[in-house]
């Protein structure tokens, strides 16, 4: 039989490209979902695909959620690869979150608080039914019921807990140095708190979900209580070094979570609780949730923790926090290996057939 | 390519990469961290070694890519289109055309030249990973030499085996000094480095590491004095080109055995084609069984 | 015995918070030598192992080691690569939990070659030879050679790390209680064959245990260390049969009475 060599990889991509945007366009007869219907309709795939992209940008999110079918950490990929083109301008003051114009904020700790209990737009308390009206084209829903915000603010719970100084603080901040960034230098170790929680912002939900879960099972316990998950939008300002003070440039939507956790202290420094902090793009609490789990499970050194659990191991988590990494290496498995595999048949007989000389002499 | 800058990354990004470049040239082997970009290709594509290359890349070079020796196979076409738009170099599958050769899993048969650059993709640059899983404390082995466990990776195969049974990315020692993965590359390359007068760039994406082996650099397979480090290839000749000493592919071309074996290195094999030099051309039936087969092409490198 | 020491400490101070655990700490050791330290739990003996071996620093104070040519080395102030060299060769660690030590996925043979290995041995056929004989030597069968640890007994892998440590010839070995965790019976086997080792090669050893008996039985001289302070000094056989401080008295009649 002739052999020939196998060729035409230009043309096999070409092809396999253009049918990939034939299946992504689907049925013509059905209408095509517009960019600003994904922004507006399936805004928590937004959010996340901005969050895991770590990109605030609504709109080239939902292009990305259209481009990737519907496949969010192929969303997010798109987004990054946007993203790394960009150029880096600076970096913003602390957000200042107490000053978020809130449209959910629910304390687990207190039964009500100043600025209250606002329960906002939530599925905690949905019945899990199918909604089969929804499978037909729905009218509109008739509009929420609205009411005037109230002038109070809002303050953090964390900060009214301080104000006993029964919660440890946020720390001094380091400002002779700028934040970590970690697009633009490699991790390294120890990783200092601002490389990890940008880690884990950029990081995958469902395995910040998972360690955070562990560590409620008792992969190292925390026994955590949520001071505070508040969901809305803040100002960002950035002070332009050649202007010397703070301009305000845009709001985003953010998710915080103030994880309240055991309190550490002895007979002579009085006992104070501890923190784990989330937060997220968008609306994410079940990200800023595990993120503020993990966080506060990889700070056991600050306390003298033994660190026993996967969600103490600080290299651990950060090396697999990020799903673009994880799922380039695992689908690179995909690429030819030939070579490889060529040279383990090789060994693999000749070991065979060294054995057997070695067993018929 | 329009709104983007020659080869794809910005001037100051491949400043930065040039940096960890020259470190790595001069520490050989060591690898060096660097701050890798997100690139729009997925990381196990190939990334670091497309960092490497738009870092070196000049408008005047030709670019040569290899994926398992081949030009042809679809990552390698992807990357060079890649650079084909973003940098408009001309490209070729000439060993010998190229002055910059980007490579997945072999090295080129054709003795590279002083004047050429061989860039390798890297999955997993940390040749310990295997014995240590904390990259904190593989650092400050190799910070040491503490290469021990390494060797005791090798007694335990020689003692369960008889032999060493690392097949691909055969672990090497550098300037006799650093431990290096050679990326997967079957070990039939390994001696290939070894005093090689190209420059060898090394890029992991994901690893966010670079590393080095400057010309003519002592690179040493890792082995016992009474169990030399030795190469296997497919003890036949190439059913194309007849060449006897080049590494092979195995074509499966049936359900009942058999098989083909044909040159991994496909512009090896046009060239000899080329120059007259014919294969049969023809499947192998099943391998004869032991005893009358070939024994194993045990070089010596 | 020459009047040159292998390992000086001078003056050893720690403090964990409040704890002392080591207070002007002063320890000679010379070649060859067996010094014993004794304490109960908490006593800061197993830190003085530690600092001693340079695996953890003293808040003030200093430790000195006199190498094979004779040059003094401040263990403290040695770099790294050095120190874990020196760990690699002319010293060794003998852990109470061999698991500590061990590669528990690695033969025997490999267990024992590794530092033959770390050292520059490159031949399979040598290392191999070697950890046979070492084997023999702490009284493995040479055909377990290929076997994994996790197949042996308790005291079997105590015997392995001990071949493990001593196949570079070390001049000086850390013993963290070693006998510790072991069967009453397993213990006397794996003494007499520490003592005839220790005698043989002319090993000086730091020996930590709370165990009186197995003080008496190792050691040429003796420290006895209460609350991070070193309350007595002396020959073995001195201090046990004559105990001056009343904290020895306590311990060597609390071990008459049991």
């Amino acid at each position: 039989m002739a052999y020939v060599a196998v060729k035409g990889g230009e043309r096999a991509i070409d092809n396999a490209h253009a049918w990939l945007a034939e299946e992504r366009r689907g049925d013509p007869s059905v209408p095509e979902v517009c960019v600003a219907q994904i922004g507006a309709q399936l805004g928590r795939a937004v959010d996340r695909v901005m969050a895991e992209g770590s990109l605030y940008d609504p709109e080239l999110a939902a292009v990305a959620v259209k481009q990737s079918q519907g496949d969010l950490i192929e969303a997010a990929f798109l987004l990054r690869a946007y993203r790394t083109t960009l150029p880096r301008f600076g970096y913003s003051t602390p957000l200042d979150t107490a000053a978020m114009r809130v449209r959910r904020r629910v304390s687990a700790v207190y039964k009500d608080l100043p600025g209250g209990q606002v329960l906002g737009p939530t599925y905690d308390y949905t019945h899990r039914l199918l909604d089969f009206a929804l499978a037909a084209d729905g009218t509109p829903p008739p509009p929420a019921p609205r009411a005037e915000a109230e002038a109070a603010t809002m303050p953090r719970v964390s900060d009214i807990l301080r104000g006993e100084d029964l919660i440890e603080g946020d720390g001094p901040r380091e400002t002779d140095r700028e934040p970590t960034d970690l697009t633009r230098e490699p991790l390294g170790f120890p990783a200092s708190r601002d490389a990890r929680l940008q880690a884990l912002a950029r990081g995958d939900e469902g395995f910040l979900l998972a360690m955070g879960y562990s560590t409620q099972r008792g992969w190292g316990g925390s026994h955590p209580f949520v001071g505070e998950v508040r969901l809305g939008e803040v100002a960002v300002e950035i002070v332009p070094p050649e202007l010397g003070f703070a301009i305000d440039i845009g709001d985003v939507t953010l998710t915080e979570c103030q994880m309240i956790n055991q309190f550490k202290g002895s007979k002579t420094k009085p006992p104070q609780f501890t923190r784990g902090y989330g937060l997220v793009f968008g609306h994410a609490e079940r990200k800023a949730m595990g993120m503020a789990l993990v966080d506060r499970a990889m700070r056991h050194d600050e306390f003298g923790e033994e660190a026993t659990a996967p969600a103490q191991n600080v290299e651990f988590i950060l090396y697999h926090s990020d799903n673009i990494e994880g799922t380039g290496f695992v689908e690179h498995l995909k690429l030819p290996h030939y070579v490889d595999f060529q040279s383990e048949l090789e060994t693999i007989r000749r070991m065979r057939r060294e054995a057997e000389v070695a067993l018929h002499e | 390519m329009n709104g983007y800058n020659f080869a794809y990354l910005d001037e100051q990004t491949k400043r930065m990469i040039r940096r960890a470049l020259l470190k790595a040239v001069a520490i050989p082997g060591h690898q060096v961290p660097f701050g890798s970009r997100e690139m729009p290709l997925p990381y196990g594509w190939g990334t670091g070694g497309i960092q490497v290359t738009a870092s070196v890349l000049g408008a005047d070079d030709t670019l040569k890519v290899i994926d398992q020796g081949a030009d042809d196979t679809t990552n390698a076409v992807s990357i060079r289109r890649f650079f084909a738009r973003t940098a408009g170099v001309a490209t070729t599958t000439d060993t010998e055309q190229a002055t910059i050769i980007q490579t997945r899993h072999r090295i080129p048969e054709k003795k590279l030249r002083e004047d050429q650059i061989i860039v390798y993709q890297v999955p997993q640059p940390e040749p310990l990973f295997k014995l240590e899983s904390s990259r904190a404390e593989t650092r400050r082995m190799h910070a040491l030499a503490e290469y021990g466990a390494m060797h005791v990776r090798l007694y335990e195969d020689i003692t369960r085996f008889g032999q060493v049974a690392i097949s691909y990315d055969y672990p090497v020692m550098v300037g006799g000094r650093f431990l290096m993965a050679p990326s997967p590359i079957p070990a039939f390359d390994n001696p290939k480095m070894h005093m090689m007068p190209a420059l060898q760039l090394f890029g992991a994406g994901r690893e966010k590491r670079i590393y080095a082996i400057p010309p003519y650099t002592e690179v040493r397979s890792l082995d016992f004095e009474d169990h030399p480090f030795r190469t296997t290839r497919a003890p036949h000749r190439c059913a194309l080109c007849n060449a006897d000493n080049s590494y092979l592919d195995e074509v499966v071309t049936d359900d009942r055995g058999g098989r083909m074996f044909v040159c991994s290195d496909t512009d090896h094999c046009e060239t000899r084609q080329e120059a007259g030099h014919a294969g049969t051309g023809e499947a192998l039936v099943r391998e004869a069984p032991v005893g009358s087969a070939a024994r194993g092409g045990g070089m010596k490198p | 015995m020459t009047d040159e020491t292998l390992l000086s400490a001078r003056d050893l101070s720690l403090h964990f918070g409040k704890i002392p655990a080591l207070v002007g700490v002063d320890a000679d050791l010379w070649p060859g030598e067996v010094l014993a330290v004794v304490g109960e739990s908490g006593s800061g003996k197993t830190t003085l192992l530690n600092v001693l071996s340079g695996r953890m620093r003293a808040d003030a104070g200093a430790v000195w080691y006199r190498d094979p040519a004779r040059r003094l080395h401040d263990v403290h102030a040695m770099p790294a690569p050095a120190l874990r060299a020196l760990h690699r060769s002319d010293w060794g660690f003998v852990h109470q939990n061999p698991r500590d030590n061990l590669r528990m996925a690695v033969s025997a043979g490999g267990n024992v070659g590794e530092r033959l290995m770390a050292a520059g041995n490159r031949h399979y056929g040598n290392i191999r030879a070697e950890a046979i004989d070492w084997l023999t030597q702490v009284e493995i069968d040479a055909d377990r050679v290929d076997d994994m640890p996790r197949t042996f007994s308790g005291g079997m892998l105590q015997r392995l790390q001990i071949a493990r440590t001593l196949v570079t010839h070390p001049r000086l070995v850390f013993m963290d209680e070693p006998t510790g965790g072991l069967d009453v019976s397993v213990q006397a086997r794996l003494l007499d064959l520490i003592r005839s080792l220790v005698a043989r090669l002319n090993i000086a050893v730091v020996l930590v245990t709370h165990d009186l008996a197995v003080a008496r039985l190792l050691a040429h001289r003796i420290m006895v260390m209460q609350r991070g302070v070193v309350v007595e000094t002396g020959l073995t056989d001195q201090v046990l049969d004559d105990p001056q401080h009343a904290y020895t008295q306590l311990l060597v009649s609390s071990v008459l009475q049991a």
